[in-house]
């Protein structure tokens, strides 16, 4: 399997995946600046999380237009899985290979910590490690991370299976009070409507060896691997 | 020709700086603001001095990049 990083100016977990595909998969992820629109082909795309373009205009949106992203998004429509986390997630609304928007978090706070979450799904690239309906632990770290779509755009996630995890307690029970952030239905993360792009605002790349404090992160890497090898 | 563009969110969607805005209004004193809304303005000086084709351009700018539509509306206001 070869994966690819993307770093644009202000990325800050693009070292943070590198060490989780590189973990994962026993081999060097390619790491391609924003400006190498022509880089190897590859079985897996990662847009990292960061502060691209210090979030100028709106998170994402300098990114979304730069030289690499319409590389990714003639990729992405032609089937390579992408997975864009944070910033990444913003960038791939930006660019609308994902639907909605994400905006202020509802409490106006940044919010970082742990936080669980519940996947959806464990029927596509990113999750067949994972149980469908399992709780698990990853932390957050965003300012902007309240997931907005419009009524007929959410009933069209909803009705699609496009929800990739949702924010959930420790029981796993999902509710207002488990909801850092504002999302509707405690949206997480999405997928595209094909399921081969998949953005969230968790940070599974940062917990994936015990010495960080959990692996839950893990087999999101580990499926990726089964997956695309 | 200076091209004045106001980035404001749709109706219907949540703007949490407004409401913080709003309540801090209230607090000072300022009774009877029934609703604030944050928005963006951007002032481009721009070499076209045809309106309509300004206001062309200025459209394609919005679209692409100045508002994100899927939450954004945008007003174009053009002087010579």
């Amino acid at each position: 399997m070869k994966a690819a990083v993307i770093v644009f100016p202000g990325s800050n977990c693009d070292r943070d995946i590198q060490v989780a595909l590189r973990q994962s998969m026993g081999s060097e992820p390619q790491m391609v600046w924003h400006k190498d629109a022509d880089f190897d082909d590859v079985d897996l795309i990662c847009l990292p999380g960061g502060f691209s373009y210090g979030d100028y205009l709106r998170c994402g949106a300098m990114s979304a237009k730069s030289p690499v992203m319409k590389e990714v998004v003639a990729r992405a429509n032609k089937g390579v899985p992408v997975l864009g986390i944070c910033n990444g997630f913003q960038i791939l609304t930006e660019c609308g290979l994902v639907p909605g928007a994400l905006m202020r978090n509802s409490n106006l706070k940044f919010v970082c910590r742990d936080v669980h979450l519940k996947v959806e799904r464990n029927d596509t690239v990113f999750t067949k490690q994972y149980q469908a309906g399992q709780n698990i632990r990853i932390p957050v770290a965003h300012h902007d991370g309240n997931y907005f779509v419009d009524a007929d755009g959410l009933k069209a996630l909803e009705d699609n299976g496009q929800v990739a995890f949702r924010y959930s307690a420790e029981d796993g029970s999902v509710s207002d009070a488990s909801n850092p952030n504002g999302s509707l239905n405690n949206i997480a993360g999405v997928y595209n409507s094909k399921g081969n792009v998949l953005g969230m605002m968790p940070h599974p790349e940062r917990l994936c060896e015990d010495v960080l404090g959990g692996t839950d992160g893990r087999p999101m890497f580990d499926s990726l691997v089964a997956a695309l090898s | 020709m200076k091209a004045r563009i106001h980035v404001t969110l749709k109706n219907g969607v949540l703007d949490p700086q407004g409401k913080a805005i709003e309540h801090t209004l209230g607090s000072l004193g300022f009774d009877g603001v029934n609703e604030a809304r944050q928005g963006k303005f951007i002032e481009l000086d721009i070499q076209e001095t045809d309106e309509a084709k300004a206001r062309e351009t200025v459209t394609a700018m919005c679209e692409k990049l100045l508002a994100n539509t899927v939450i954004e509306n945008y007003s174009i206001d053009l002087e010579q």
